[in-house]
Protein backbone atom coordinates (compact mmCIF):
# COMPACT_ATOMS: atom_id res chain seq x y z
CA UNK A 1 0.00 0.00 0.00
CA UNK A 2 1.29 3.22 -1.13
CA UNK A 3 2.07 5.69 2.01
CA UNK A 4 -0.42 8.34 0.68
CA UNK A 5 -2.90 5.84 0.60
CA UNK A 6 -2.32 5.20 4.28
CA UNK A 7 -2.64 8.89 4.94
CA UNK A 8 -6.06 9.16 3.54
CA UNK A 9 -7.30 6.36 4.94
CA UNK A 10 -6.33 7.45 8.12
CA UNK A 11 -6.68 11.21 7.90
CA UNK A 12 -3.40 11.72 8.72
CA UNK A 13 -1.21 14.60 8.69
CA UNK A 14 2.22 14.52 7.01
CA UNK A 15 5.14 15.50 9.84
CA UNK A 16 8.01 15.05 7.81
CA UNK A 17 8.47 13.43 4.59
CA UNK A 18 5.62 15.28 2.33
CA UNK A 19 7.81 13.89 -0.85
CA UNK A 20 8.53 10.36 0.40
CA UNK A 21 4.57 9.22 0.15
CA UNK A 22 4.92 7.53 -3.13
CA UNK A 23 6.71 4.37 -1.27
CA UNK A 24 5.76 1.16 -0.59
CA UNK A 25 4.66 -0.20 2.85
CA UNK A 26 4.71 -3.76 2.69
CA UNK A 27 2.62 -4.61 6.21
CA UNK A 28 1.71 -2.86 9.43
CA UNK A 29 2.76 -3.63 13.01
CA UNK A 30 1.24 -1.94 15.73
CA UNK A 31 2.69 -1.42 19.12
CA UNK A 32 3.71 0.60 22.17
CA UNK A 33 6.44 -1.54 23.51
CA UNK A 34 10.15 -0.69 22.05
CA UNK A 35 10.97 -4.86 22.46
CA UNK A 36 7.97 -6.31 20.75
CA UNK A 37 8.34 -3.52 17.80
CA UNK A 38 11.84 -4.52 17.56
CA UNK A 39 11.18 -8.42 17.22
CA UNK A 40 8.26 -8.84 15.40
CA UNK A 41 7.98 -6.14 12.90
CA UNK A 42 9.47 -7.25 9.32
CA UNK A 43 11.47 -4.72 6.96
CA UNK A 44 9.71 -2.65 4.56
CA UNK A 45 6.53 -1.98 7.60
CA UNK A 46 4.37 0.87 8.42
CA UNK A 47 5.02 1.17 12.44
CA UNK A 48 1.89 2.01 13.89
CA UNK A 49 2.69 3.42 17.62
CA UNK A 50 1.66 5.68 20.48
CA UNK A 51 5.52 5.98 21.31
CA UNK A 52 6.98 9.26 20.41
CA UNK A 53 10.68 9.29 21.67
CA UNK A 54 13.62 8.89 19.65
CA UNK A 55 14.01 5.17 20.40
CA UNK A 56 10.79 4.14 17.85
CA UNK A 57 12.72 6.09 15.33
CA UNK A 58 16.14 3.91 16.40
CA UNK A 59 13.80 0.94 15.99
CA UNK A 60 12.37 2.14 12.50
CA UNK A 61 16.18 2.24 11.47
CA UNK A 62 17.04 -1.05 12.89
CA UNK A 63 13.91 -2.82 11.43
CA UNK A 64 13.95 -1.40 7.88
CA UNK A 65 10.59 0.01 8.60
CA UNK A 66 9.36 2.26 5.66
CA UNK A 67 7.43 4.85 7.97
CA UNK A 68 5.72 5.74 11.26
CA UNK A 69 2.21 6.38 12.01
CA UNK A 70 2.18 7.90 15.60
CA UNK A 71 -1.68 6.99 16.77
CA UNK A 72 -4.00 9.00 19.43
CA UNK A 73 -3.03 12.43 17.71
CA UNK A 74 0.74 12.72 19.35
CA UNK A 75 3.31 14.01 18.06
CA UNK A 76 7.10 13.66 18.69
CA UNK A 77 9.32 16.22 19.71
CA UNK A 78 11.94 18.21 17.46
CA UNK A 79 14.55 15.63 18.52
CA UNK A 80 12.68 12.86 16.94
CA UNK A 81 12.10 14.71 13.76
CA UNK A 82 15.53 15.38 13.39
CA UNK A 83 16.51 11.71 13.66
CA UNK A 84 13.76 10.86 11.42
CA UNK A 85 15.46 13.03 8.84
CA UNK A 86 18.67 11.60 9.21
CA UNK A 87 17.45 8.08 8.69
CA UNK A 88 14.75 9.35 6.11
CA UNK A 89 11.71 8.29 7.77
CA UNK A 90 8.60 9.64 7.01
CA UNK A 91 6.76 10.24 9.71
CA UNK A 92 2.26 11.10 10.22
CA UNK A 93 0.39 11.76 12.60
CA UNK A 94 -3.62 10.48 13.34
CA UNK A 95 -6.22 11.19 15.56
CA UNK A 96 -7.14 7.55 15.55
CA UNK A 97 -6.25 4.92 18.15
CA UNK A 98 -3.66 2.22 17.65
CA UNK A 99 -6.84 -0.40 17.40
CA UNK A 100 -8.60 1.66 15.04
CA UNK A 101 -6.08 2.78 13.06
CA UNK A 102 -4.52 -0.98 12.55
CA UNK A 103 -7.99 -2.27 12.13
CA UNK A 104 -8.76 0.12 9.09
CA UNK A 105 -5.65 -0.03 7.19
CA UNK A 106 -6.11 -3.86 7.81
CA UNK A 107 -9.99 -3.55 6.36
CA UNK A 108 -7.55 -2.00 3.60
CA UNK A 109 -5.78 -4.71 2.46
CA UNK A 110 -2.30 -3.86 4.40
CA UNK A 111 -1.00 -7.25 5.73
CA UNK A 112 0.19 -7.60 9.34
CA UNK A 113 3.90 -7.63 9.66
CA UNK B 1 36.81 -6.82 12.95
CA UNK B 2 35.87 -5.80 16.36
CA UNK B 3 34.02 -3.24 17.44
CA UNK B 4 33.53 -1.54 20.83
CA UNK B 5 31.07 1.45 22.12
CA UNK B 6 30.99 3.18 25.06
CA UNK B 7 27.44 3.11 26.58
CA UNK B 8 26.32 5.33 28.84
CA UNK B 9 23.64 5.45 31.90
CA UNK B 10 20.12 7.03 31.34
CA UNK B 11 21.21 8.03 28.22
CA UNK B 12 18.29 7.90 25.93
CA UNK B 13 19.30 10.36 22.99
CA UNK B 14 21.83 8.57 21.92
CA UNK B 15 20.85 4.74 23.36
CA UNK B 16 20.75 2.61 20.19
CA UNK B 17 23.26 4.63 18.28
CA UNK B 18 25.65 1.34 19.19
CA UNK B 19 23.25 -1.29 18.23
CA UNK B 20 22.84 0.60 14.51
CA UNK B 21 26.41 1.24 13.89
CA UNK B 22 26.73 -2.67 14.57
CA UNK B 23 23.95 -3.46 11.86
CA UNK B 24 25.67 -1.30 9.53
CA UNK B 25 28.73 -2.94 9.92
CA UNK B 26 27.69 -6.04 9.95
CA UNK B 27 25.70 -5.47 6.59
CA UNK B 28 28.98 -4.10 4.98
CA UNK B 29 30.81 -7.37 5.21
CA UNK B 30 28.29 -9.22 4.23
CA UNK B 31 26.46 -11.21 6.78
CA UNK B 32 23.23 -13.11 6.44
CA UNK B 33 20.38 -11.24 6.24
CA UNK B 34 18.98 -13.79 9.41
CA UNK B 35 21.95 -12.73 11.19
CA UNK B 36 22.18 -9.04 10.89
CA UNK B 37 18.48 -9.50 12.42
CA UNK B 38 19.03 -11.52 15.42
CA UNK B 39 22.35 -9.33 16.00
CA UNK B 40 20.28 -6.20 15.89
CA UNK B 41 18.00 -7.08 18.54
CA UNK B 42 20.22 -9.09 20.55
CA UNK B 43 22.67 -5.56 20.69
CA UNK B 44 19.79 -3.25 21.10
CA UNK B 45 18.43 -5.14 24.32
CA UNK B 46 21.86 -5.53 25.16
CA UNK B 47 22.86 -1.75 25.05
CA UNK B 48 19.70 -1.15 26.47
CA UNK B 49 20.30 -3.08 29.73
CA UNK B 50 23.15 -0.59 30.13
CA UNK B 51 21.63 2.53 29.93
CA UNK B 52 18.46 1.36 31.96
CA UNK B 53 20.29 -0.42 34.85
CA UNK B 54 23.98 0.08 34.93
CA UNK B 55 26.21 2.93 35.75
CA UNK B 56 27.93 2.62 32.39
CA UNK B 57 29.55 0.15 30.38
CA UNK B 58 30.41 -0.97 26.67
CA UNK B 59 28.67 -2.72 23.98
CA UNK B 60 31.37 -4.91 21.93
CA UNK B 61 31.08 -6.72 18.84
CA UNK B 62 33.50 -8.97 16.99
CA UNK B 63 32.55 -10.17 13.80
CA UNK B 64 34.45 -13.81 12.43
CA UNK B 65 33.30 -15.24 8.82
CA UNK B 66 31.46 -18.38 10.88
CA UNK B 67 29.78 -15.91 13.76
CA UNK B 68 29.36 -12.94 15.17
CA UNK B 69 30.32 -12.14 19.00
CA UNK B 70 28.04 -9.70 21.06
CA UNK B 71 29.54 -8.79 24.76
CA UNK B 72 27.89 -6.19 26.87
CA UNK B 73 30.21 -5.62 30.21
CA UNK B 74 28.54 -2.99 32.41
CA UNK B 75 29.36 -1.65 36.12
CA UNK B 76 26.43 -1.55 37.85
CA UNK B 77 23.85 -2.73 40.63
CA UNK B 78 24.18 -6.40 39.13
CA UNK B 79 21.12 -9.08 38.46
CA UNK B 80 20.38 -10.43 42.50
CA UNK B 81 18.13 -13.28 40.84
CA UNK B 82 19.46 -14.46 36.75
CA UNK B 83 16.63 -16.68 36.52
CA UNK B 84 13.62 -14.64 37.40
CA UNK B 85 15.82 -12.01 35.08
CA UNK B 86 15.52 -14.12 32.21
CA UNK B 87 11.56 -14.93 32.91
CA UNK B 88 9.14 -13.05 30.06
CA UNK B 89 7.17 -10.32 31.63
CA UNK B 90 10.06 -9.64 35.03
CA UNK B 91 11.37 -6.29 34.74
CA UNK B 92 13.00 -3.60 37.84
CA UNK B 93 12.47 -0.67 34.72
CA UNK B 94 11.70 2.21 36.18
CA UNK B 95 7.98 3.96 36.08
CA UNK B 96 9.49 6.83 33.90
CA UNK B 97 11.34 3.94 31.82
CA UNK B 98 8.27 2.21 30.74
CA UNK B 99 6.49 5.02 30.38
CA UNK B 100 8.85 5.39 27.11
CA UNK B 101 8.16 1.86 25.70
CA UNK B 102 10.42 -0.11 27.67
CA UNK B 103 10.48 -2.00 30.83
CA UNK B 104 8.03 -5.17 29.50
CA UNK B 105 10.23 -7.41 30.74
CA UNK B 106 11.56 -8.64 27.14
CA UNK B 107 15.11 -8.05 27.37
CA UNK B 108 17.35 -10.87 28.73
CA UNK B 109 14.51 -13.37 27.52
CA UNK B 110 14.92 -11.40 23.67
CA UNK B 111 18.19 -11.71 24.20
CA UNK B 112 18.15 -15.51 24.90
CA UNK B 113 15.49 -16.10 22.09
CA UNK B 114 17.72 -14.34 19.35
CA UNK B 115 21.20 -15.64 20.53
CA UNK B 116 23.16 -19.18 19.90
CA UNK B 117 24.75 -19.27 22.81
CA UNK B 118 24.65 -17.01 26.09
CA UNK B 119 26.77 -16.69 28.94
CA UNK B 120 26.06 -14.23 31.86
CA UNK B 121 27.78 -13.37 34.94
CA UNK B 122 26.82 -10.95 37.42
CA UNK B 123 27.88 -9.54 41.15
CA UNK B 124 26.01 -7.90 43.47
CA UNK B 125 26.96 -3.49 43.72
CA UNK B 126 29.69 -4.57 40.82
CA UNK B 127 28.14 -5.52 37.27
CA UNK B 128 27.33 -7.45 34.38
CA UNK B 129 29.39 -9.15 32.15
CA UNK B 130 26.76 -10.99 29.19
CA UNK B 131 28.27 -12.64 26.14
CA UNK B 132 26.59 -14.17 22.97
CA UNK B 133 27.25 -15.85 20.19
CA UNK B 134 25.37 -15.89 16.99
CA UNK B 135 26.11 -17.88 14.23
CA UNK B 136 26.45 -16.47 10.82
CA UNK B 137 23.12 -18.84 9.24
CA UNK B 138 20.02 -17.97 7.97
CA UNK B 139 17.42 -20.01 11.10
CA UNK B 140 14.66 -20.93 8.62
CA UNK B 141 12.36 -19.09 11.18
Amino acid sequence: MKLHEVKEILHAEVIYGEEMLDIDVSSGFGCDLISDSLCFSRPDCLLITGLTNVQIVRVADMVEARAIMFVRGKRPGEDVIQLAKENRIPLLVTKRFLFESCGILYQQGLHSS
Amino acid sequence: MEMTFDVKSMDFKRAGEAAAKIKKALQLVGMEIDTVRRAVIVAYEAEMNIVIHARQGTLTAKVHPDRLEIEANDEGPGIPDIDLAFQEGYSTAPEHVREMGFGAGMGLPNIKRFSDELEIESKIDVGTQLKTIIYNQTSGE
